[in-house]
């Protein structure tokens, strides 16, 4: 059971750190927006 | 199509949550392997999207080399990385379903082989497109991505033409399968499949706004140029 559990939390962590990882670079150019903006 | 985000976003959790559900209560226990046959509910499904990711991939790689459309290359990119995080979840969760029913995480057979090399392949087109620049870099990684999916067909098939530790193909392969276990498997398939398309749709606008992005800085930066003569 905990080969089981452990692939399906393993599943979860990968997409839930590839999603955290869209969501900052999603930040990241929202700051370099406003900063063309300033411009 | 900002509307319909959310409510798509939704449907698709519950979706989720729903064939998770079935995979791990609902679904009945394999005879031989008892519930560490439950990881195939996300081992897969999980393939099959990294299958649809990568031919996207593919496509639209075709359409940047005829073309040279920035919206193919933005969709080469975004469908690269989404087939990348679903082909990491396939080669983890193999190994651990491999390790309780074979007694070892790996082998070296043709079709886990080909794998991990499909996965090398967009790993490297995604380090390419990331640490090289210029007006080119685009049509090489499209190039890259061509002969890159000549492996999906080696992957796909393998366990059709060669003798592999693999288990041979279940649907349409000649085996058989509880009904109720094929259900559970197509319901977690459109699942993440549903699941796919929502993370490629934001990384797609990701990618044009980025795009948006280096187009404004190229034309600030002549503006500067121009100014300071």
């Amino acid at each position: 059971m905990s080969y089981l559990y452990a692939a399906y939390i393993i599943t979860w962590a990968i997409h839930i750190a590839y999603l955290s990882s869209l969501a900052r670079r999603y930040a990241r150019l929202r700051r370099e927006i406003q900063e063309l903006k300033r411009h | 199509m900002k509307r319909a985000f959310p409510i798509f976003a939704v449907l698709t959790a519950a979706l989720l949550a729903y064939g998770l559900y079935q995979a791990l209560w609902v679904a009945p226990t394999d005879r031989l392997q008892g519930d560490v046959y439950r990881i195939i509910y996300y081992h897969v499904p999980s393939a099959w999207t990294m299958f649809s990711f990568f031919a996207l991939n593919f496509v639209s790689s075709i359409v940047y080399l005829i073309r040279r459309n920035p919206r193919a290359d933005a969709v080469a990119v975004a469908s690269a990385e989404v087939g990348v995080v679903f082909n990491t979840v396939v080669l983890v969760t193999g190994p651990l379903w491999a390790r309780p029913v074979w007694g070892i995480w790996w082998t070296w057979d043709i079709r886990l082989t080909s794998t991990l090399v499909l996965w090398l392949i967009y790993v490297s087109y995604l380090l390419l497109r990331r640490f090289s620049s210029g007006g080119q870099m685009p049509v090489l990684a499209a190039a890259l991505a061509v002969f890159g999916a000549l492996d999906m067909p080696l992957v796909y098939f393998s366990i059709w033409f060669f003798r592999t530790q693999h288990p041979q193909p279940v649907i349409g392969g000649g085996g058989s399968i509880d009904p109720r276990m094929l259900q559970v498997w197509l319901l977690n398939w459109i699942a993440f499949q549903c699941f796919g398309l929502l993370v490629f749709a934001a990384r797609y606008r990701l990618e044009v706004l980025s795009q948006e992005v280096e187009e404004m800085q190229a034309l600030e930066s002549l503006l500067e140029v121009r100014g300071s003569r």
